[in-house]
C-alpha cells in the first residue's frame, strides 16, 4: 500500500459566522487521483486552498510528506496549483509564464529551456513559446497553466475546477489528457469539481462533500453503486430515492410492496432510504413485474430512452435502451442486487443535506 | 430630413468649435505677432518666445511648476495605487466611503478646497512650496484612483496567488505580476494628475503664500500689471504641453500593451 502523501487532520475553517469546514479528516496517497466533489459552497475549494497554503485553517493540521506545513506559506510548499481561470500572466508570453517558477528557484538557462520544451510537448503545444496568453483559446490556456505548474516537478498538483470554462467536447478530451499526464508524470492529483462525470471518469478516489462535511469517500464504483446516503445518491447520477421499511435482513418494503435485497444488519422494521438507479429498473409486461404502472413520458436521450413510470404512487425514473410509448401499461421490477439501502439521516446537518434540492 | 439634420449638426459643431477654440487660436496668433497691439498684425516673430526664456521670473515659475507638478503627481500615483489596492480587500460600505472621500477634491469647488487648505496651513505650517505640494497631491489623487481601480477590478485575482504558488515571495509576486498588470492605469493616473496640477490656478493661488509662483499664478500677476505678449507665448506653450500630456494619458489608459511589454 502506498504511503500517505498528504493528511488533513481535524481541519475546521470559518469565514465570519459561516462554518465552511467542520472537523475534516482526509488522507491522500501517493500517485492517487483524488477528486473533491460537491455542489458550490460545500467546502471543496476551501479545502484545496488550505492544502495550497492560501488559507490557514482555524484548527487542525496539514501534514505533507510527514511534515506539518499548516503555517508554511504557499510559496514554500512543494506543490503547485492550476487555477480555475488559469491565472496566466498576460503580460508575459507562454515561455516566460512557464519559466516563472523555474527562474525563482534559480535554475540554469539551459535547464529552463529544456523544461519548457518538454512541458510544451507534454501538453501538445510545441512551438507556442512566443505566443501571448491573450492569443490562445481556452483549451490552450488551460494546457499552458498545467505546463506552468508541472515544470516545477511538484509532488502534488492541485486543480481547481480546471475544465469548468471549456465546452463539452474539449472538456472530455482534456479529461483523457489529464489522466495521461498523471500516468506519465507519476504525481498526485487533487482535483476539485462539481461535475460528477469528470469525477467518475478520472478519479481513483472520490470524496463527496456537502456543507463542510465529507459525505462519502471511495472509488467511483463505490460511490456510484453504493451511495451511503440520499445526498450522495442524488448528487451522483440520477436516482430513484424512496422511503422504505426494512422488514428483516434482505427484505425491504417499498410503496407497500416487498422487495428482496442484499443488505443486512439493519434493525427490523426500521425506516430506511432506498436508492434504485434508473438503469436498474426493468420494464415488463403488466402483471409480470412487482408493481404495475403506466408510462407517463418517454424521452429519447441518445444512449438510452428516459421514461417516467407511475407505479405504486411514485413516479419512477427509468433508463432503458428500449422505449415504451407514453400511456402504455407496464410492470416494473428490480433485481435484489440493484437495491441500495441507506440509513435515514440522523443529525440535522445530514437532514439539511438530504433536503437540499439539487 | 436626414440630410437637413446633417447640415444643422455640422453647423452646431462648427459653432461649438468656434466658441471653444477661437480664443485659443487668437492666443496662439498673438504669441507670434510682432506688434504689441492685439488688433494689429505686425508680422510674424519668435521674439516673445526668446524673450520669455530670458525672463528670470518666467524661468523660476516654470521650474517651480515642473518640479512641483512632477513631485505631486508621483506622490499621488504612489498613494493612489496603494489606496486602490487596499480598497480591493474592503467591504462594500467602507469601499464606498473611501471612494467618496477621495473624490471630494474632484467634485468640490476649487475655491473652497483652496481656501480650506489655506486656512489649515496658515495655522499649522507656513504657506509655501510644501503646502502647495500637499494641495496638489490631493488634487491629483482621485484621478489616480479612478484610473487604477478599474485595472485592479479587471485583473484576474488569482494571478497574485499563482505567483506565490510558483514560489514567489509576496513582494516579488507584486512587482513581477500585479504591477505590470495595473501599470497602464498608474501611468494614466500620473499623467492626469500631472495635467491637473499643471493646470491649477485657484487652489495654488490660495495655498502658495507670497514669494512663490507657478506658471499659472505668475501669468495672473503679470496680466494684472499689464499685457505682455511674452505671456501669450508662455500660455501657448502651456496649452500645447497639456494637450500633449492628455494625449499621452489617453493613449496609455486605452491600450496597455505597449507600456507593459517587458
Amino acid at each position: 500500500m502506498a504511503r500517505n502523501l498528504l493528511e488533513l487532520v481535524n481541519i475546521s475553517k470559518s469565514f465570519g459566522e459561516d462554518l465552511v469546514l467542520d472537523d475534516l479528516n482526509l488522507e491522500i496517497r501517493e500517485q492517487e487521483f483524488l477528486t473533491l466533489l460537491g455542489p458550490s459552497g460545500c467546502g471543496k475549494t476551501t479545502t484545496l486552498r488550505i492544502i495550497g497554503g492560501f488559507e490557514v485553517p482555524d484548527t487542525g493540521k496539514v501534514i505533507f510528506e510527514g511534515r506539518d506545513i499548516t503555517q508554511v506559506p504557499a510559496n514554500r510548499r512543494n506543490l503547485n496549483t492550476v487555477f480555475q481561470n488559469y491565472a496566466l500572466f498576460e503580460h508575459m508570453n507562454v515561455e516566460e509564464n512557464i519559466a516563472f517558477g523555474l527562474r525563482i528557484s534559480n535554475k540554469s538557462d539551459a535547464y529552463i529551456r529544456d523544461k519548457i520544451r518538454y512541458a510544451l510537448k507534454l501538453v501538445n503545444l510545441e512551438g507556442f513559446e512566443k505566443r501571448k496568453p491573450r492569443s490562445l483559446s481556452g483549451g490552450q490556456r488551460q494546457r499552458i497553466a498545467i505546463a506552468r505548474a508541472i515544470v516545477n516537478e511538484p509532488r502534488l498538483l492541485l486543480l481547481d475546477e480546471p475544465l469548468g470554462a471549456l465546452d463539452l467536447k474539449l472538456r472530455q478530451d482534456m479529461q483523457y489528457e489529464l489522466i495521461r499526464l498523471k500516468e506519465e508524470l507519476g504525481i498526485t492529483f487533487v482535483y476539485v469539481t462539481h461535475d460528477q462525470d469528470e469525477a467518475l471518469t478520472m478519479s481513483d478516489k472520490i470524496v463527496v462533500m456537502n456543507q463542510g462535511y465529507i459525505q462519502q469517500m471511495g472509488t467511483p464504483e463505490d460511490i456510484y453503486n453504493e451511495p451511503e446516503n440520499a445526498f450522495v445518491a442524488d448528487f451522483i447520477g440520477d436516482s430513484n430515492i424512496l422511503d422504505g421499511i426494512m422488514i428483516e435482513d434482505r427484505l425491504v418494503e417499498i410503496l407497500g410492496h416487498r422487495f428482496e435485497c442484499v443488505d443486512e444488519g439493519f434493525w427490523n422494521h426500521v425506516p430506511v432510504d432506498v436508492v434504485i438507479r434508473p438503469e436498474d429498473v426493468v420494464i415488463k409486461e403488466p402483471g409480470q413485474g412487482m408493481i404495475d404502472g403506466l408510462v407517463t413520458s418517454l424521452l429519447f436521450r441518445g444512449v438510452h430512452y428516459e421514461m417516467d413510470v407511475m407505479a405504486g404512487g411514485y413516479e419512477w425514473l427509468v433508463h432503458s435502451t428500449v422505449g415504451v410509448a407514453e400511456g402504455t401499461k407496464v410492470s416494473i421490477s428490480v433485481i435484489p442486487f440493484n437495491i441500495q439501502i441507506m440509513h435515514k439521516p440522523e443529525s440535522e446537518d445530514e437532514m439539511a443535506v438530504a433536503a437540499e434540492d439539487l | 430630413m436626414v440630410k437637413k439634420r446633417g447640415i444643422f449638426g455640422r453647423i452646431y459643431i462648427l459653432i461649438i468649435c468656434l466658441l471653444m477654440y477661437a480664443p485659443l487660436f487668437l492666443l496662439v496668433v498673438c504669441s507670434f505677432n510682432a506688434s504689441k497691439q492685439r488688433s494689429i498684425w505686425g508680422g510674424f516673430t519668435l521674439h516673445w518666445y526668446t524673450d520669455m526664456f530670458r525672463d528670470e521670473e518666467v524661468i523660476r515659475a516654470v521650474t517651480t511648476s515642473l518640479t512641483l507638478t512632477t513631485a505631486a503627481a508621483l506622490t499621488a500615483a504612489v498613494i493612489g495605487t496603494l489606496v486602490s489596492l487596499g480598497m480591493t480587500t474592503m467591504k462594500r460600505r467602507s469601499k464606498a466611503l473611501v471612494t467618496i472621500t477621495s473624490n471630494i477634491p474632484l467634485l468640490n469647488a476649487d475655491i473652497v478646497t483652496g481656501i480650506s487648505i489655506m486656512l489649515l496651513f496658515a495655522h499649522f505650517l507656513s504657506l509655501g512650496y510644501t503646502s502647495v505640494y500637499i494641495a496638489h497631491v490631493t488634487l491629483g489623487l482621485p484621478y489616480v484612483i479612478l484610473n487604477v481601480s478599474p485595472r485592479i477590478m479587471g485583473m484576474d485575482k488569482n494571478i497574485y496567488e499563482a505567483a506565490l504558488d510558483l514560489g514567489a515571495g509576496p513582494l516579488y509576486a507584486f512587482r513581477k505580476v500585479v504591477l505590470p498588470e495595473i501599470f497602464p492605469g498608474i501611468a494614466a493616473g500620473f499623467f492626469y494628475a500631472f495635467t491637473i496640477s499643471m493646470d491649477d490656478f485657484v487652489v495654488t493661488y490660495f495655498s502658495k503664500g507670497p514669494g512663490m509662483n507657478t506658471i499659472s499664478t505668475m501669468l495672473y500677476q503679470q496680466l494684472r500689471r499689464g499685457i505682455n505678449p511674452e505671456m501669450y507665448a508662455l500660455s501657448t506653450l502651456l496649452f500645447l504641453a497639456i494637450i500633449l500630456l492628455l494625449g499621452i494619458a489617453n493613449r496609455v489608459s486605452m491600450s496597455g500593451k505597449e507600456v507593459t511589454g517587458t
